[in-house]
């Protein structure tokens, strides 16, 4: 039996993206397989990690629990969206990467954006709002304490306070 | 942990949906916000031959303020519900509840409807529902009916919604009462995680901080999640002593059927049931009394 296949129209990282795929397929892996938007990972696969963490119309969701086919005429942001056009990491990665906020790197692309999201919501979080954003993002490598810091750096460097 | 097939409708309106379910109930799942129902097709313990999407409805997502009800349509986003100042003026409990659901991912995604229709027995929104004694609106083909949350939830995983009904509205009652409190809380491995168990309740008092109303219910610990309507009765006209409390909360452990599993015993199930019971119940009172 072949799968019935629907046409979608997504605008990612402010580019409309058009594909034909199959209703179970992830929005994850559409964005990974598809469009080779490696960026975003795939950790569980249930919605326990945050690893996939994607903005969806802005607010951070978990791209695993999503089926692809339900973003038709959505907006979607990814971790490759949060850089500047021209390639250059944007503060909040820049912090990442002084405070080593991360070590195998695979749970950043969704620390990031949930990071990211709460910048946009709150651009001067207190550590309680920024381990409340985070909590929905396993990381074994760090113990989350330089990811904290980094995303605190973030929020001075963005609103020009001396960091 | 890739989801079977199936075959995905997006109804656009109220009246598609029930017609999709009438066309394909037996078969079809109501897809909402996802957060429990991806994750049960990941792990293939659901096989629909149909996914109906309503949570494009607009039509579904709404906040309504009334005098005595507070009403949300079944799609509204939990994150919306979470963050209305004025119903948690009316309904405190909700957003106090709702701040143990998941994260903030999921609740951007998920939806109130959707979480009771899950109806986990740990699950915090139906408590809520089983403890303020909500009324959920339920619409087939043929047309709406009511159910109260008691004949709502039958089971775990279980309600008494049938394959061709789809949950509409679901109205929170607005205690009048000036001075009154609420309280959740609840014991799981981490922030975030299903309770092992947990507990709300609700206390309106007089101007000489006497119990006028009281309402309290236990989740995680019973197929369902119950309220104790009877036993918060004997907390009417009292000043909540110790030993009245702790008579009442541990009437309504022992009354529960909690079952063991590799997070906790039956017995440590009961224990907290006890506990949380009368810690909700004296911050909920101890809050309806600063509100006089």
């Amino acid at each position: 039996m072949s799968e019935t296949l629907y046409r979608i129209a997504v605008t990612v990282n402010g580019v409309e993206r058009t594909g034909q795929v199959t209703a179970r397929t992830s929005l994850v892996d559409w964005l990974r397989e598809h469009l080779h938007l490696t960026g975003t990972h795939i950790g569980c696969e249930h919605g326990i990690c945050g690893a996939c963490s994607i903005m969806l119309d802005g607010a951070p969701v978990r791209s695993c629990l999503i089926y692809a086919v339900q973003t038709d005429g959505h907006r979607v942001t990814t971790v490759e969206g949060l850089t500047h056009p021209d390639g250059r990491l944007s503060i909040l990665q820049d912090s990442f990467c002084e405070t080593h906020g991360l070590q195998c790197g695979y749970c950043t692309p969704g620390m990031l954006i949930a990071a990211q999201a709460l910048l946009d919501a709150n651009p001067r979080p207190s550590e309680d709002d920024i381990r409340e954003a985070i909590s929905g993002n396993l990381c074994r490598c760090t113990g989350y304490q330089q990811i904290v810091e980094a995303i605190a750096l973030a929020a001075k460097r963005i609103s020009g306070e001396p960091a | 942990m890739k989801s079977p097939a199936f075959e995905y409708a997006r109804a656009a309106s109220i009246d598609e949906a029930c017609e999709l379910l009438s066309q394909h109930g037996d078969s079809a799942k109501v897809l909402a916000g996802g957060q429990s129902l991806v994750p049960m097709m990941a792990f293939r313990l659901l096989r629909p031959h149909w996914l109906i999407d309503i949570s494009e409805i607009a039509p579904l997502q709404y906040i309504a303020l009334e005098t005595d009800v507070a009403r949300t349509g079944a799609c509204t986003r939990q994150c919306t519900v979470q963050c209305d100042a004025t119903l948690a003026a009316q309904v405190p409990l909700l957003r106090q509840a709702l701040a143990f659901v998941g994260h903030a991912q999921i609740r951007n995604r998920g939806t109130i409807g959707g979480s009771l229709v899950q109806a986990d027995p740990s699950a915090e929104l139906p408590l809520v529902a089983q403890i303020l004694q909500a009324r959920l609106v339920v619409r087939a083909k043929s047309g709406p009916r009511t159910l109260t949350a008691e004949d709502f939830f039958t089971g775990p995983m279980t309600t008494a919604l049938a394959p061709d009904e789809c949950l509409t509205e679901i109205q929170w009652p607005v205690w009048p009462d000036r001075s009154t409190g609420s309280a959740f809380t609840e014991v799981s491995r981490r922030h975030g995680d299903f309770a092992m168990v947990a507990a709300g309740a609700q206390v309106a008092v007089d101007a000489a901080g006497q119990c006028i109303r009281a309402a309290f219910g236990v989740g995680g610990a019973a197929p369902t999640p119950v309220a104790f309507p009877d036993l918060a009765q004997r907390l009417v006209g009292t000043s909540f002593n110790q030993a009245l409390l702790r008579d009442v909360a541990q009437q309504a452990a022992a009354a529960l059927e909690p079952g063991a599993d590799t997070h906790a015993s039956a017995a440590y199930r009961r224990h907290l049931a006890a506990v949380l019971a009368t810690r909700v119940l004296q911050s909920a009172y101890d809050t309806a009394r600063a509100a006089r």
